[in-house]
């Protein structure tokens, strides 16, 4: 109950009867294994703790331990002074390690000074001090002993959650011991150890506070690493604060392992803001989640200013409807969808992906061509028939567009007038996208091969043979080409066209590849989203969706955004494949995301092109076509540009 | 890949409760396995010889788990497959057999715990703990791991200067180490280490007692990995050398 003082320690290892630690040098007052002995006191000891019917200042009979930790010894004993009634006492043992006497000296003093002020509190919700003393290395408390249950152990016995009203109606009681201690005159008594197991349910139900934290002073320098922390301290209390809103720090901190019923102990210290009730425990009311997030704010100044104050918070939620969860809001949330800038119809379905460049968008059509517009009006400027449907997505460089059509051909276009400059012809359907490194062109084929076509010449530089049809769009490193086939491989293959490593995958890989320095990333119709070692190909993780990965993964950041066929757009944390969100849509999302300012951009099959808050996953916008949408979009400028196999070629603002 | 590494009492504890676990594996001729490395670490705490029983154990639990899932899998089988346990995963369960060893062989030791396996010069680094991981340039050196200490948190939160955290009573409080039992969390890591770096496993043996500019200084001036090793216990040491004291140094070469 420590009331501040100038000899005061600084806040101390744990050393409670809860608090598992380790320490690298044995404390002191553990004995090796099981060993009797007799103590300084002359009393009869196991293990250092006192044996039943031991016989403390020839009044008190121990009848057994209530409970231990490194630093106390708790025994319910019989006072002998009442030999008529079996009037029970609760004896708090503490041990003096200290070595040095004056020090020594010291600890006895604060530990008399203390228990002095506890002797004269009165409030029921407080047990009563009968006597205390100290004798050789102990010192005692003698404290009315209470019939009943902490909220630990009660805790541990209930199956599913404590209802709120009844942890609302504890708060409120441990609010008004709160009050009274903090009024206390001529200074406030700071509880300092507020948790679950201090906390009594007696045979009414009513709250005790059963343990001040008295038992700090005999906590003299510990050494040596240790595992867990107290788990339901406020930080400042780490800087050797102690102060009234520190205790209300730990009343919240309480509230929220008892209705989350996650340990605060096994968790990062000081994180119940990135542990919010409802993850565990949906039933608890947003207004008490408001009320635990202010009492645990780090900033002192934040909190509650008084134990009355946060009461009245509690009294007031008790008397309030209240509500579950409501839908969050974000800022910059837009409800309606955007209006068009512009569109443009084609003749036929789109499943390629737009790409803007110099102004043009350029678009493959199943109308057989190739369309050239402009990015800024949609107008109309060129398009490029081929013989066949055009799923492949184009791509710019050095002047030429590249794509590739169900006849079969590899084209290349004049960026700028659209006329043919050559075309390379492979022996199956070219439904794969290409890519230009090295002077260039590398797209698949259904006839199993991936092209390395000189950019220039259109002559077949090598070929590469795959298992199967080859759909993906090829990544280009530092020195390989990564790609995968409808067979389930992904391969590695150096710029000579010879192989370097495969994955296999449990089915096809028709998902395109993302390289970073380290790792390849890309999806299968395994249903998992695979990082591999960029120079092994050794898988590092794996994420599982619950359906086909056709979508490609894109990178923002440290966070990985791709679309499952579950109808789900997912993102994941990209070096250890962690989900951060989710976000389901009504239809298959083959579509693969764009990120651009902080939104992510994707269709699905819903005929919806989604925008949602890249770091929350939430619904920015969404904007409804009349068809699915396959194809990819594609951000410039502000502007999203996406196809749809209702035909047309939409451009939105962001 | 070169590597080297030293591990010391100190001048001021009774036993060394650290744990080390160096292998190295390379092959040559036709389509090759990329040099193999596997570096662990690990520093015991609890009383009665328990802390280095349990790093010692940790570590080798470690180097079974991750030798038998990898190494052993990739001679037995030339191509990868998704029927293999991801290299994350095999990391992770690694570390969460040591925890669940030490706690049932160990009861009340614990060890803290990194370790990184090297596929040619890409790191995979799993962490419990306050040892910690650097990467080395002669720029300096970059902390690739978080410490699992309750000071750490606190300066994350700005409760406390890092200056402050140094001298904090409660410095060694970790809130996770292998041995508590339970499903550990464990923090993984992929760096990939540039030619010319190195990187470094350190115990607080090392790190609490030498600062960074004065390792980096011996990193890059020392002869070979185990000079530079032997020179940053010898430091510690001079400083006071109060913990046990452990470093693994694994450096890449530069480009010719």
């Amino acid at each position: 109950m420590p009331v501040p003082q100038e000899d005061d320690l600084p806040a101390q290892a744990p050393g409670d009867l809860s608090t598992r630690h380790i320490s690298k040098e044995a404390p002191p007052q553990v004995s090796l294994g099981t060993r009797r002995q007799v103590g300084g006191d002359g009393l009869p000891r196991v293990d250092g703790r006192l044996m039943e019917g031991a016989l403390l200042q020839g009044r008190y009979r121990i009848l057994g331990v209530l409970g231990a930790g490194g630093m106390s010894t708790v025994y319910k004993a019989q006072d002998l002074h009442f030999p008529k009634v079996q009037r029970l006492c609760a004896i708090k043992e503490m041990t003096n390690t200290a070595t040095d006497p004056q020090v020594r000296a010291m600890v006895v003093r604060n530990f008399e000074r203390e228990a002095g002020i506890l002797a004269t509190l009165n409030h029921p919700a407080i047990p009563q001090v009968y006597d205390y003393f100290s004798e050789g290395d102990y010192s005692y408390l003698v404290l009315e002993f209470i019939q009943g249950r902490d909220l630990e152990v009660l805790l541990g016995e209930t199956e599913g959650f404590l209802p709120e009203a009844q942890v609302v109606n504890w708060a409120i009681q441990i609010c008004d011991v709160l009050i009274y201690l903090h009024n206390h005159k001529p200074n406030p008594i700071i509880f300092r150890d507020l948790k679950p197991s201090n906390i009594m349910l007696d045979r009414q139900g009513r709250v005790r506070l059963v343990d001040f934290g008295i038992a700090k002073v005999f906590q003299s320098g510990q050494k040596g690493t240790m595992i867990g922390t107290e788990g339901y301290s406020p930080p400042e209390q780490y800087r050797g604060i102690a102060e009234p809103r520190g205790d209300l720090y730990a009343l919240a901190a309480t509230v929220h392992h008892l209705l989350s019923k996650q340990d605060p102990r096994l968790e990062p210290p000081f994180s119940f803001h990135e542990r919010p009730i409802h993850k565990t425990n949906p039933l608890v009311s947003n207004e008490l989640q408001d009320i635990i997030n202010r009492a645990l704010e780090y900033d002192i100044n934040r909190r509650f200013g008084s134990a009355e104050e946060m009461k009245r918070a509690l009294m007031a939620l008790r008397s309030a409807r209240l509500t579950v969860r409501p839908a969050p809001t974000v800022e910059g949330i837009r409800p309606d969808a955007p209006m068009p800038l512009w569109q443009f119809a084609c003749e036929d379905e789109i499943r390629s992906s737009p790409l803007v460049y110099e102004g043009k968008l350029y678009i493959g059509v199943y109308d057989n061509n190739l369309y050239a517009l402009d990015a800024e009006t949609g107008k109309f400027l060129w398009k490029y028939p081929t013989e066949g449907g055009v799923a492949s997505s184009p791509w710019v460089a050095e002047g030429k567009v590249f794509f590739g059509s169900e006849d079969r051909l590899l084209y290349a276009i004049n960026a700028e007038t659209g006329r043919l400059v050559w075309t390379c012809p492979t022996r199956g359907r070219v439904y794969s996208s290409p890519r230009v490194q090295f002077g260039h062109v590398f797209i698949g084929s259904d006839d199993h091969h991936l092209y390395a076509v000189n950019i220039a010449s259109g002559r077949v530089a090598w070929r590469f043979e795959a298992e199967a049809e080859i759909r993906s769009t090829p990544a280009i490193g530092p020195d390989a080409i990564y790609f995968g086939d409808e067979g389930g491989s992904v391969y590695a293959v150096g710029v000579s066209g010879k192989l370097m490593w495969r994955f296999r995958a449990r089915r096809a890989v028709t998902s395109s590849p993302l390289l970073t320095k380290e790792l390849v990333y890309v999806g299968s119709q395994d249903w998992c989203v695979y990082a591999l070692d960029l120079r092994s190909g050794w898988a590092v993780w794996r994420y599982r969706t619950a359906g086909p990965v056709i979508s490609s993964p894109v990178i923002e950041g440290t966070t990985l955004y791709i679309g499952s066929a579950d109808g789900e757009v997912y993102a994941l944390d990209a070096s250890n494949g962690y989900l951060v969100w989710r976000y389901k849509t009504g239809g298959q999302v083959t579509s693969s995301p764009a990120v651009y300012e902080g939104a992510v951009y994707v269709g699905s099959v819903d005929g919806f092109l989604y925008s949602l808050d890249a770091p929350t996953g939430q619904l920015r916008w969404r904007f409804q076509t009349n068809g699915p949408v396959i194809s990819s979009p594609c951000v410039e400028n502000a502007t999203v540009y996406i196809g749809s196999v209702d035909r047309h070629v939409y451009a939105l603002p962001v | 890949m070169r590597a080297g590494w030293s591990t010391d009492v100190g001048r001021q504890r009774q036993h060394n409760e650290d744990a080390l676990l160096v292998v190295e594996a390379n092959q040559d001729g036709d389509s090759p396995l990329p040099p193999f490395g596997l570096f662990i670490l690990a520093d015991g705490m609890g009383g009665h010889r328990s802390g280095e029983v349990a790093s010692a154990l940790a570590t080798r639990m470690v180097a079974r788990h991750i030798l038998q899932q990898v190494y052993l899998a990739a001679l037995y089988q030339r191509d990868h497959d998704a029927e293999q346990l991801p290299l994350k995963e095999v990391l992770v369960e690694a570390v969460n057999l040591a925890n669940a060893a030490v706690a049932t062989a160990v009861p009340g030791g614990g060890t803290t715990l990194i370790c990184a396996l090297m596929l040619g010069a890409q790191a995979y680094i799993a962490n419990v703990g306050d040892s910690r991981a650097y990467l080395v340039s002669p720029e300096g050196l970059e902390q690739i791991t978080r410490d699992h200490s309750l000071v750490d948190r606190l300066v994350e939160l700005g409760q406390l200067t890092e200056a402050q955290a140094v001298n904090h009573p409660q410095k060694n409080v970790l809130y996770r180490a292998v041995g508590q039992g339970g499903v550990l969390e464990v923090d993984t890591f992929i760096h990939a280490i540039p030619p010319g770096h190195s990187l470094l496993l350190c115990s607080d043996g090392l790190w609490g007692m030498v600062d960074r500019e004065e390792m980096t200084r011996i990193i890059t001036t020392a002869r070979s990995p185990q000079a530079a090793c032997d020179a940053l216990v010898a430091a510690a040491n001079q400083a006071g050398g109060k913990d046990n004291i452990s470093a693994i140094l694994v450096e890449v070469p530069g480009e010719l």
